[in-house]
């Protein structure tokens, strides 16, 4: 059956759109994503839809849908690359995909996901202090 | 000269078909780039309609010359169940199939001319139509 | 028209031809009051040019259709100076009248020549009839010089009023001059989007000091390009809001919460800097 290959690189996962999705296709990918996230414990992923002629709702819907399921699974997703045209459109048709992060090309996106990672990794080092001092007072 | 060409619509694969005949329609008929991508996005809302909630169907697809202006349109037609409540189905956020609900709505904004007429029991026929 | 009579005014522009152009010349140049605009000696050459070329056209005896393919060569010619006079900036009238003028030294002539009353009826109204269609081509060529003129205006404009200059490395600046609608919106948005990706800019800022007024319209125009460029993965800031904007915003009820807004541009740059993790300091 046809897929579209996931990329490991380092913590994050890498997944380049490059055919005319049907909509079969989406569906499977947002599978084998989740199932990729949970299985590599990635915290970050980054779909590259430079090459995406078009984004329709459908398609807007499974890219939503990934960035929440990544993000219980404790995985940021930035979708990187989107053409003028097919954003232009994409306003038109009334979604602005609101919850889902965005960055120009790959190289951005990965520094997004790490200054995005380093900071959670800064809260939650801030959060554990707190929860020592707690601990300390008892 | 008009072209005319139609094409079935039985499977997601389909779906993807007539994205790729009407982009190869947009760019004969001259449209640029961000006109190409809103009447193939609008195609693409349009036949997976069509496929999910008409259980399969046709699109025609013509080129258009009237006067010095060209355009391109679209007419898709099932024979499902056909849409109680027109205007509820075009507003955004509807839906009775699981999608976002931006499918007619959105087609709409995106294209010049829309027209739906739709029988309860008959079927649907949608036709749009996008000037240059 | 009587048909079985042949015109004479092919052979009279034949024979006459000398004193048709001195008389017109005179004509012309007792009506010219545009003497800076165009040589006197410019003037006599295309009255003498114009005069051969009628004379080559009227011997084949058609006088009534210019659009034949006898009258090529005049078309042309009176195309090409409705066209010169349009740019050197006469009005329609004083174009046309390049033509209608010879209308007194010929109506002239024939009287001398003719002498039969319905003879000379019959001529002067071919003559005037050919005249004014003449004349009246002659308007619509230079109508329609005017009109690529305009075209090629509005295409330059469309391009000039969308100038996406870089600011810095990673940020963009689209200073908007003048009204927008839709038309220009979508010029403006695409050429902003279409600057983002071949620079990989980050930030753009959209400068509306120079639009005069924001109307519902122009508002959602604005948001729907910072829609897209975000969707794009760039940030836009909107800046140069003069007090009566946003006035007018805050009344229509058009919600900007979501987008960056600094009163001038200076603002907007300094935020971009910030943003791109780059300070400016005073040496």
């Amino acid at each position: 059956m046809e897929r579209i290959p996931i990329l490991q690189m380092g913590e994050f996962l890498l997944v380049t759109i490059q055919v005319d999705m049907h909509d079969r296709l989406a569906m499977t990918l947002q599978d084998d994503l989740t199932n990729r996230i949970s299985q590599t414990n990635a915290n970050g992923v980054l779909i590259d839809i430079s090459a995406l002629e078009i984004v329709d709702s459908f398609i807007g819907r499974i890219l939503g849908n990934i960035a929440k399921m990544s993000r219980v699974m404790d995985a940021e997703t930035v979708v990187v690359g989107m053409q003028p045209a097919v954003a232009i459109t994409l306003v038109e048709l009334g979604l602005s995909l609101t919850g889902i992060r965005t960055a120009l090309n790959v190289e951005k996106g990965m520094a997004l996901l790490r200054a995005s990672i380093s900071e959670s990794a800064q809260a939650q080092a801030i959060a554990t202090e707190w929860d020592l001092e707690d601990d300390a007072e008892d | 000269m008009q072209k005319i060409e139609e094409l079935k619509i039985q499977s997601s694969a389909d779906v993807v078909l007539v994205r790729q005949a009407v982009r190869q329609f947009a760019i004969e008929v001259g449209f640029g780039l961000v006109d190409q991508t809103k009447i193939v996005t609008a195609a693409s809302e349009l036949a997976r309609n069509t496929l999910d909630y008409g259980g399969g169907g046709i699109v025609k697809l013509e080129t258009l010359q009237e006067g010095g202006r060209r355009g391109l349109r679209l007419t898709f037609e099932d024979q499902g169940p056909g849409i109680a409540d027109i205007d509820m189905a075009l507003r955004d956020g509807f839906t009775t199939g699981g999608g976002l609900g931006m499918g007619l709505g959105g087609a709409k904004r995106l294209a010049n001319e829309f027209e739906i007429e739709s029988v309860v029991g008959e079927g649907t026929r949608i036709i749009i139509v996008r000037w240059k | 028209m009587d048909v079985t009579r042949s015109s004479k005014i092919p052979e009279i522009l034949k024979t006459h031809e000398a004193e048709l152009l001195s008389e017109w010349n005179q004509e012309l140049s007792a009506t010219n009051t545009r003497k800076g605009l165009i040589k006197e000696a410019e003037l006599k050459e295309e009255c003498r040019e114009f005069l051969k070329l009628l004379r080559i056209a009227a011997q084949s005896g058609n006088l009534s259709n210019i659009q034949a393919v006898e009258w090529r060569e005049v078309r042309e010619m009176l195309t090409s100076i409705s066209r010169s006079r349009s740019h050197k900036g006469f009005t329609p009238t004083e174009t046309a009248t390049f033509i209608f003028s010879f209308k007194r030294p010929l109506f002239d002539r024939l009287r001398q020549q003719l002498h039969d009353p319905a003879e000379l009826g019959d001529e002067i109204w071919q003559a005037t009839d050919l005249l004014d269609r003449l004349g009246l081509m002659v308007v619509e060529a230079y109508q329609k010089s005017r009109e690529e003129v305009i075209l090629r205006q509005q295409e330059e404009m469309m391009e000039l009023s969308t100038p996406v200059v870089k600011l810095w490395e990673g940020i963009l600046a689209l200073p908007i001059i003048g009204t927008l609608d839709s038309a220009r919106t979508q010029v403006v948005m695409e050429s902003l989007l279409q600057k983002i990706v071949e620079t990989g800019s980050e930030v753009a800022i959209i400068d509306i000091t120079g639009v005069p007024t924001v109307d519902t319209l122009t508002a959602q125009h604005l948001l729907k390009t910072v829609t897209a460029a975000r969707l794009m993965g760039a940030d836009c800031i909107i800046s140069g809001i003069r007090p009566q904007i946003a006035q007018t915003i805050v009344y229509l009820g058009i919600d900007l919460t979501d987008v960056t807004t600094k009163a001038t541009l200076a603002d907007a740059f300094l935020m971009a800097l910030k943003r791109m993790g780059t300070t400016i300091a005073r040496k």
